[in-house]
């Protein structure tokens, strides 16, 4: 860091050189040991949850170091994966998130083509509404959203309060409009002379969509395929606020209401639980890390 | 004159006497609106409609039935508790997006500071908190606070440092609060950090080091200003997630001890769907409105110049 001024003060002697690189030893060493304190912060509490759920609750409610693992056991596991409401909570999670990812890029895909390449009355406007969409946060709706279901199910009969699915029209909200705004971006970046090149040999709008802008911008279609889907397995206040049987609940709420019952926290189970709630997310950003961060930085970066 | 390519032989193909009807679906702009109407539909009825709806269900009385105009907001304005929450949910987003602005700051130099075949390495274990869902993280870090079994003060134990009451004194609980959300949130400021940090030219570092500029001062004049947008940008969104949130208070303290923690979100909750007085509940939430406002103004401000520059 202070090349120039080791420079300065031993000038012209080789000695400069060993300063400069023991500098910059010093840094590379500096910034190591402060990546290991922040890795230490970083990663306690996904630790933590891993050694409490191989613990039996024995070893948790004894007076022994809370860090360490004197009996391990997959009795948590074993308990909860064979047990029919956890089961539950899980189809009801996965069904949920694969829906909402397959109905959000059916509707932003051809949303984000129109508004990227076929320029229409008001189509500037609305790339910026859908972006200011995004910006709406959900605790603002979920009121409105919770009072309009009741007042469907007045006039329709059709329940939609403490029914999973409906969880598929709420999501989708969350979801479509940073879809399509990250998908608007990737398709604006492929060159023009593409689809021109493919009108020229007589293909429609269809085909041009799916030959050529689909596959071209499949970086950018898998980056917000996994956004939408951490986004749904996520989602905690639609689901605890909408659902509240047990055999409707999805995986975070269901981990929160039905593993803690009263005052009796058997944190074993709950962190076996959570620890499995996390795991989806956690495997795919272990294979696609690259996608991950890819929507993750286009999301303010694109625009 | 590419369309005109376009729909001759689409034209010349159909049916002979086109129909009005099919050669104005066949117009691009027709195609280009019937692909987006979901996305239209979807935004006007499940975000704009409720947003607009809260405005007036905000106006009725606890059972719906009566128009009560502005009663609800004067009700709030005399409750104590409300300005607590106030209070509390600035104080929780500020600093929250300070702390992790700065974590992510210093965290990104390191990264970008170590050999580049490390890095990826780093980034993604540095990254993690993001991706667990924050409800479940959340539970991670209330059994560290436990009361009677918090692993962190068997630690401090071991140092000879009192048990420290996480969730049950409001002072810590709203500063252990901001730590989760901390946590949680400063990875993403890395990880822009990071990506912003890339694009600075190299060349920039060197003419500084030539003039003589030290570390501090290469980060002050270099740094900084090149990726003033990105650091702007990115605090905003933050600042609106953050001030929007949900998870980490409702799980980690639910508000208590007595109310002391609630923020926008969990109080109108706590109002609205659990207390059933859904038009207060929505009158809680509208407050966010303002704040919220006016970071998307700047948000977009700063998405329009950029689109013009390019």
């Amino acid at each position: 860091m202070t090349a120039a001024s080791a420079a300065h003060t031993v000038p012209a002697t080789p000695r400069k050189y060993g300063s400069m690189s023991r500098d910059r030893r010093w840094a590379l060493c500096l910034s190591y040991f402060f990546l290991v304190v922040f890795a230490i912060f970083f990663l306690t509490p996904p630790v933590y949850m891993f050694i409490t759920s191989i613990k039996t609750s024995q070893e948790i409610s004894a007076a022994v170091n809370p860090w360490w693992v004197y009996n391990p056991s997959l009795a948590n596991y074993v308990e909860l994966l064979s047990s029919p409401v956890f089961l539950t909570f899980f189809r009801n999670s996965a069904i949920v998130s694969v829906s909402v990812v397959v109905i959000t890029m059916l509707i932003s895909v051809p949303a984000a083509f129109a508004l990227s390449r076929m320029k229409f009355w008001g189509s500037a406007t609305l790339a910026t509404g859908v972006f200011l969409t995004y910006l709406i946060p959900e605790t603002l709706l979920f009121i409105p959203l919770f009072k309009m279901f009741a007042t469907f199910r007045d006039w329709t009969g059709i329940e939609l309060i403490n029914r999973w699915w409906a969880l598929l029209l709420l999501y989708p909200t969350l979801t479509v409009p940073f879809c399509t705004w990250i998908m608007i971006g990737y398709f604006a970046s492929i060159p023009k002379e593409l689809d021109e090149a493919a009108l020229m040999d007589g293909a429609n709008y269809r085909q041009i969509l799916t030959r050529i802008f689909i596959p071209v911008a499949l970086p950018g279609l898998i980056a917000a395929t996994i956004f939408a889907f951490t986004v749904s397995w996520a989602q905690f206040l639609y689901p605890l606020a909408f659902t509240t049987s047990a055999d409707q609940l999805v995986l975070p709420v269901g981990i929160v209401t039905t593993l803690i019952k009263g005052d009796v926290f058997n944190w074993g189970q709950i962190m076996t639980g959570a620890l499995l709630g996390a795991a989806p997310p956690l495997i795919i950003y272990a294979f696609l890390m690259d996608y991950y961060i890819a929507g993750l930085t286009a999301g303010a970066t694109k625009g | 004159m590419v369309d005109a390519a376009l729909e001759r032989p689409a034209a010349a193909g159909a049916v002979r006497k086109p129909s009005a009807l099919r050669r104005r679906l066949q117009r691009k702009s027709t195609i280009a609106f019937l692909m987006t109407l979901p996305l239209i539909l979807l935004i006007a009825a499940l975000v704009i409609y409720p947003a607009l709806y809260s405005l007036h269900l905000a106006t009725l009385n606890k059972s719906m039935e009566r128009f009560v105009g502005l009663s609800n907001f004067a009700f709030l304005f005399k409750r104590q508790t409300f300005w607590m929450v106030v209070k509390q949910s600035c104080i929780f987003a500020i600093t929250a997006v300070i702390f992790k602005a700065l974590i992510g700051f210093v965290v990104a130099h390191f990264v970008h500071n170590i050999p580049t075949k490390g890095q990826r390495k780093w980034r993604g274990m540095l990254l993690v908190p993001w991706v667990i869902p924050p409800a479940m993280s959340t539970l991670a870090w209330l059994w560290l606070f436990d009361p009677s079994y918090s692993a962190f003060n068997w630690l401090l134990a071991k140092f000879g440092v009192e048990a420290i009451p996480w969730t049950a004194e409001a002072g810590w609980a709203r500063f252990s609060v901001i730590l989760v959300n901390v946590w949680i949130g400063s990875p993403f400021f890395m990880i822009m950090y990071l990506a912003a940090l890339k694009s600075v030219p190299e060349q920039l570092y060197e003419a500084a080091a030539i003039d003589g500029a030290n570390w501090w001062q290469r980060i002050w004049y270099v740094t900084l200003p090149m990726m003033r947008n990105i650091i702007a940008i990115t605090a905003l969104f933050s600042l609106i997630v953050t001030f929007a949130n949900f998870d980490i208070v409702r799980i980690l303290t639910a508000g208590g001890p007595i109310d002391q923690t609630h923020v926008f979100a969990t109080w109108a909750f706590w109002i609205g769907i659990q207390g059933g007085d859904i038009p207060l509940g929505a009158a809680v939430s509208l407050f966010m409105v303002p704040i919220l406002s006016i970071a998307a103004i700047f948000i977009l401000r700063d998405i329009n110049r950029r689109g013009n520059e390019a």
